[in-house]
């Protein structure tokens, strides 16, 4: 049975080699930025040097200084890790439970079922970022926290995706055949159901980075992220549009970094889509 | 027709409160307490005294299902308590800042629409032209756009270089410019797309080719039959969207200094005055719910083949 079941779910599910390279190129370069990030900064993105408070950008100073003297280029290249990598945190712990739960639940059924799906409604009527200010502002402000909050947010469209695969599959002969066979609930879960998800959440991910990027920033933006003197996109464009009309620097480039980064994202998220959904690849 | 209605609307009703009862234990778990931010002023220091006197006062110092309860009975004769801040009725508060959010809501579907049906047509129409390539640049770029950037952007180009219009407040029409902008831009993006291959869609099918035998003309089956049969979609998106549209006016609220409800939850949330946050967000979802279904109703109107039960 197992060997009747393979080539099927080989052709179908898994990725082949190309598109595995597709799929990680995104996440490994933004991975590889965040790991080098505190070796590219040219200079210590920290350090207050006050007598060259709010340079327009120089050779000594790329993209200019903050309202601190700090060196701009060197705070984004810092920001890279606070908001980017949260974000592929956030996304990576959001997957994991969502999927987790949305699986199981769907596979178990019954009662259990029913009430999770009450919980996921739940979740699901107030707008996930009010829902995101109001956690994180409850909680208070700070980087987990705030991790915590968009995470809380984030979970339900996985589990939602995971649970809808989960009632599908669990209806088709080949989870029945499992059944009977005797193998345990857990296995058949991660082994025959979870493929079947894996490339809808997948493609899911990638199209739900660029909005946790600026779910992020915005919350920063409105003070409940990383506190001072944290680099956070952000909290930058915050802290710099008290400077509007000195320093219009600072907020340009801390803006500028958010929006490619985004649509680097969106832009694989798009690729992605086209690569792996079925319905989509019928239509090209 | 409207006693299913009823039925639906009474079983949301149930599960509104349900969440009130959620969103009320989760309110009183979090750390942070409100007692002493209302009794903080200026870091003069607050006897224990003071502190019990006042939780004793606002019945914080009862247990949790007993606060619940309390709560409850309130609501069932509107009085949702007075807000920690002001001492003023919560519910007066909401009524004042309600139309102010309605105005940018209404505000920033105009801009969405008036940027978005145009362009979403005309790349249906000249579909692979430059016009459509147009487009998709404009909702690529405009959907990873922070809106708060594109506000601080506006401001900065509008307001200070120009002088045209308002950076901050509310109050006029002026006012009400920038913030819907803002947020206009940022949600067509998506509607472009969407209008464009929905009416790429609906052009195909019989109806419209039938319309088009009959020597009806072009404009007429454009507009009648593709671009109505298209609303669908268009309708549904809207109504999942309006949850992130009220979230999306929080951001540009704060931004704009405007005085609408998501800049008085915010001032809530960080001085913790309870009642005010629990009414938010009973209001909140009973307006997600109610929108929800009429929504749902609207679709029989677009949509007759669906028609009306029982009529």
């Amino acid at each position: 049975m197992r060997t009747a079941a393979l080539p099927n779910l080989k052709k179908r599910m898994y990725p082949r080699m190309h598109q595995w390279i597709w799929m990680t190129t995104l996440p490994l370069l933004l991975l590889a930025a965040i790991v080098l990030a505190p070796l590219l900064t040219p200079q210590d993105p920290y350090l207050i040097t006050v007598g060259d408070r709010l340079l327009a950008p120089s050779e000594a100073h790329l993209l200019g200084t903050d309202h601190l003297g700090r060196d701009l280029l060197s705070r984004i290249i810092a920001g890279i890790r606070t908001t980017v990598g949260t974000s592929l945190l956030i996304l990576a712990c959001s997957l994991l439970i969502g999927v987790t739960t949305g699986l199981l639940s769907g596979f178990i059924g019954g009662l259990w079922d029913r009430l999770f799906q009450r919980i996921i409604d739940a979740f699901m009527t107030l707008p996930d970022y009010i829902f995101a200010v109001i956690l994180s502002g409850l909680l208070g402000p700070g980087l987990s926290n705030l991790l915590f909050a968009v995470i809380a947010v984030k979970w339900v469209g996985y589990a939602r995706l995971a649970r809808s695969v989960a009632l599908q599959e669990k209806e088709q002969d080949y989870t029945a055949l499992a059944v009977l066979a005797g193998v345990p609930k857990f296995r058949i879960v991660l082994r025959h159901i979870l493929p079947h998800c894996l490339g809808n959440v997948l493609v899911l991910a990638a199209l739900d980075l660029g909005k946790i990027i600026l779910m992020i920033a915005s919350l920063s933006y409105i003070g409940l992220g990383p506190q001072p003197p944290a680099a956070e996109w952000g909290s930058m464009l915050n802290e710099g549009q008290v400077y509007f009309t000195a320093a219009p620097h600072l907020m340009l480039a801390p803006g500028a970094a958010l929006m490619l980064t985004v649509l680097a994202a969106n832009l694989f998220g798009d690729k992605l889509r086209d690569r792996f959904d079925v319905k989509t690849r019928e239509e090209a | 027709m409207w006693r299913s209605f009823g039925k639906k609307l009474l079983g949301l009703l149930v599960f509104v409160l349900f969440l009130s009862f959620i969103s009320f234990c989760l309110l009183k778990l979090v750390p942070g307490d409100p007692v002493r931010s209302m009794l903080r002023v200026d870091d003069v220091a607050v006897s224990r005294e003071d502190i019990a006197d006042l939780r004793n006062e606002l019945g914080l110092d009862r247990p949790l299902l007993v606060q619940y309860g309390a709560w409850l009975g309130k609501l069932l004769r509107l009085d949702f308590g007075v807000s920690y801040m002001t001492y003023r009725p919560v519910l007066g508060e909401f009524a004042e800042k309600l139309p102010f959010t309605l105005l940018l809501t209404g505000g920033s579907l105009l801009v969405m629409l008036v940027i978005s049906v145009p362009l979403g047509a005309l790349s249906a129409v000249y579909r692979n032209r430059w016009v459509d390539r147009f487009s998709r640049v404009f909702s690529l770029i405009g959907s990873s756009l922070p809106s708060f950037w594109l506000g601080l952007l506006l401001i900065q180009l509008l307001s200070v270089k120009l002088h045209l219009l308002p950076p901050m407040g509310g109050g006029s029409l002026a006012h009400l410019v920038l913030p819907s902008l803002t947020l206009g831009v940022a949600m067509s993006a998506i509607y472009v797309r969407l209008i464009r291959s929905s009416l790429l869609e609906s052009g195909g099918q019989d109806f419209v080719a039938s319309a088009k035998a009959r020597g009806l003309h072009p404009a007429r089956v454009f507009w009648f039959h593709t671009f109505r049969h298209s609303l669908v979609p268009l309708v549904t998106l809207l109504s999942e969207s309006l949850g992130s549209l009220l979230g999306g006016t929080l951001v540009v609220e704060i931004l704009f200094a405007y005085p609408g409800l998501g800049k008085w939850i915010v001032d809530a949330i960080v001085a913790r005055d309870y009642p005010v946050i629990q009414g938010y967000i009973l209001f909140i979802s009973l307006c997600i719910v109610v929108l929800n279904l009429l929504v749902e109703l609207s679709y029989r109107w677009i949509h007759p083949q669906l028609g009306w039960k029982g009529r």
